[in-house]
């Protein structure tokens, strides 16, 4: 029998809240570069002229140590759990919690979790959003993404019939852009997952969000995919901001797997360009 | 041609409506912050025959909810929310004096008709730039509603805040301009 390699709860609780603050104050390189790939690309002067200015508020965000948008996001936390690990000094979800409490304390960060109904603010931005997958290994590989609620607020997810196959699942993803036009701050980011069930279909969207700008996608099918959804939503003049241009979006990604004869799940996740995730592996 | 417009709070209709849709507005002078549940609140306390926690007249509300000051600085992040949440109360408080609406995203059709009507204009901050617009606020007081945390309304003294005209008071619409320009079908 081999021996369980032991972690300490006690490491993720710390690890989450220190990429609480990394994800908030500083903006992933791959979207800087999609950025400046935008600039050059851009037609309207103004769209131009916002892209300049996020690039801008980037780096405000990193040199002052100020959150990049006053939305600090819900914490969704992914955890990749090797088989090999036993996990060990409490509880998982419990220690992610008061790592999201540290990190959105330490780093002055907006709280901005409350009851649906009451709207009473729960003060320390939790509970996050933890999804868990066991992988195989002796590691744990854990992402944090704070989820802006602007952009959240646009998301779809659509239960279409077989009949309506690819073209109906174009038509539905750019309708969604465009429903949305600029109110989740564009140029923004889509995960679009095909197949599954319903709620298989809205997580997997979201996990597509944490690949990196620019990345190939290993599946030819959902790459040619992606790059048509991108030509498609850059058609829609929507542009930076919301206010007219070529750059609607900086990048799609698509999964894609196996659904029910019966079923044709879409979901499609909307993300801003503030496209928050900060990743560790311990 | 969109021009730039330098601006001085309080508004009024006459000022307002020198503005078309896609200038840049450099906006200074108090601004008062609300978001969805100051709204709520704000509504139906007037609705009951009370007071709003500021002079409506000439006022210009600005949608943030900000993130926490960090040490030595006046406020934190300090970016637009999405407007169409405060579309149910935004006609009333127009009637009542507002003059203009600082946020990002579309506005329905009865908050655009009560802009003509009223003369009242909605100007769009770039969404996501918080720690950018943090820079053009010098002042910042919570003045009402401290239990709704970020939530709260505050005071703000703003500096040249960079801002586009959206809505203007003759109609126009960016939102609908800007993509009509670039759109290809």
């Amino acid at each position: 029998m081999p021996v369980p390699r032991e972690i300490d709860v006690a490491l993720i609780r710390d690890t989450v809240a220190e990429l609480c603050g990394q994800a908030d104050l500083l903006l992933p390189e791959d979207v800087r570069r999609a950025l400046e790939r935008g600039m050059a690309t851009e037609e309207s002067p103004v769209g131009r002229e916002v892209l300049a200015r996020l690039i801008e508020n980037a780096d405000i965000a990193r040199d002052e140590s100020m959150p990049m948008c006053q939305d600090c996001g819900l914490a969704v936390i992914f955890l990749d759990i090797g088989q090999e690990v036993h996990l060990v000094g409490g509880d998982l979800i419990e220690a992610v919690n008061q790592g999201v409490r540290d990190g959105y304390e330490r780093h002055y960060l907006r709280k901005s979790v409350c009851h649906p109904f009451t709207r009473q603010n729960t003060g320390d931005n939790t509970p996050a959003v933890v999804h868990i997958s066991i992988v195989p290994g002796d590691k744990v590989h854990l992402w944090v993404v704070p989820k802006g609620g602007g952009s959240e607020n646009m998301s779809k997810v659509f239960l279409l019939t077989p009949a309506m196959g690819l073209k109906g699942v174009k038509e539905r993803v750019i309708e969604t852009v465009e429903a949305a036009g600029p109110n989740p701050c564009p140029p923004i980011i889509l995960g679009v997952a095909v197949g599954g069930t319903f709620d298989d279909a809205c997580r997997r969207a979201k996990r597509a969000l944490l690949r990196e700008l620019g990345s190939v996608n290993p599946d030819p099918e959902a790459a040619a995919l992606e790059a048509e959804l991108l030509e498609l939503v850059n058609r829609t003049g929507i542009g930076p901001a919301g206010l007219g241009g070529r750059i609607t979006a900086l990048g799609v990604f698509v999964d894609i797997r196996p659904c029910h004869i019966a079923s044709l799940p879409l979901a499609v996740n909307v993300q801003c360009h503030a496209a928050r995730h900060k990743e560790a592996v311990l | 041609m969109s021009q730039t417009i330098r601006l001085t709070t309080p508004l009024t209709s006459e000022t307002l409506r020198e503005l078309k849709s896609g200038d840049r507005v450099l906006l200074n002078g108090v601004v008062y912050t609300g978001r969805d549940a100051a709204h709520k609140r704000i509504v139906e306390a007037m609705e009951a025959g009370g007071q709003p926690p500021f002079p409506l007249e000439g006022a210009a509300i600005f949608y943030v909810g900000p993130s926490p000051a960090p040490p030595g600085r006046v406020i934190g992040a300090a970016g637009p929310t999405t407007s169409y949440r405060m579309d149910a109360y935004a006609p009333y408080l127009i009637a009542h004096g507002l003059k203009a609406m600082i946020g990002k995203g579309k506005r329905g059709e009865e908050v655009k008709a009560a802009m003509v009507r009223h003369g009242a204009v909605y100007l769009a901050a770039i969404g996501g730039a918080g720690a950018l617009m943090a820079r053009s606020i010098t002042e910042a007081e919570v003045i009402a509603f401290p239990d709704l945390g970020p939530e709260a309304v505050r005071r703000l003294v703003v500096k040249d805040m960079p801002l586009f005209v959206v809505n203007d008071v003759h109609g126009g619409d960016l939102y609908q301009e800007g993509k009509a320009a670039y759109a290809r079908g």
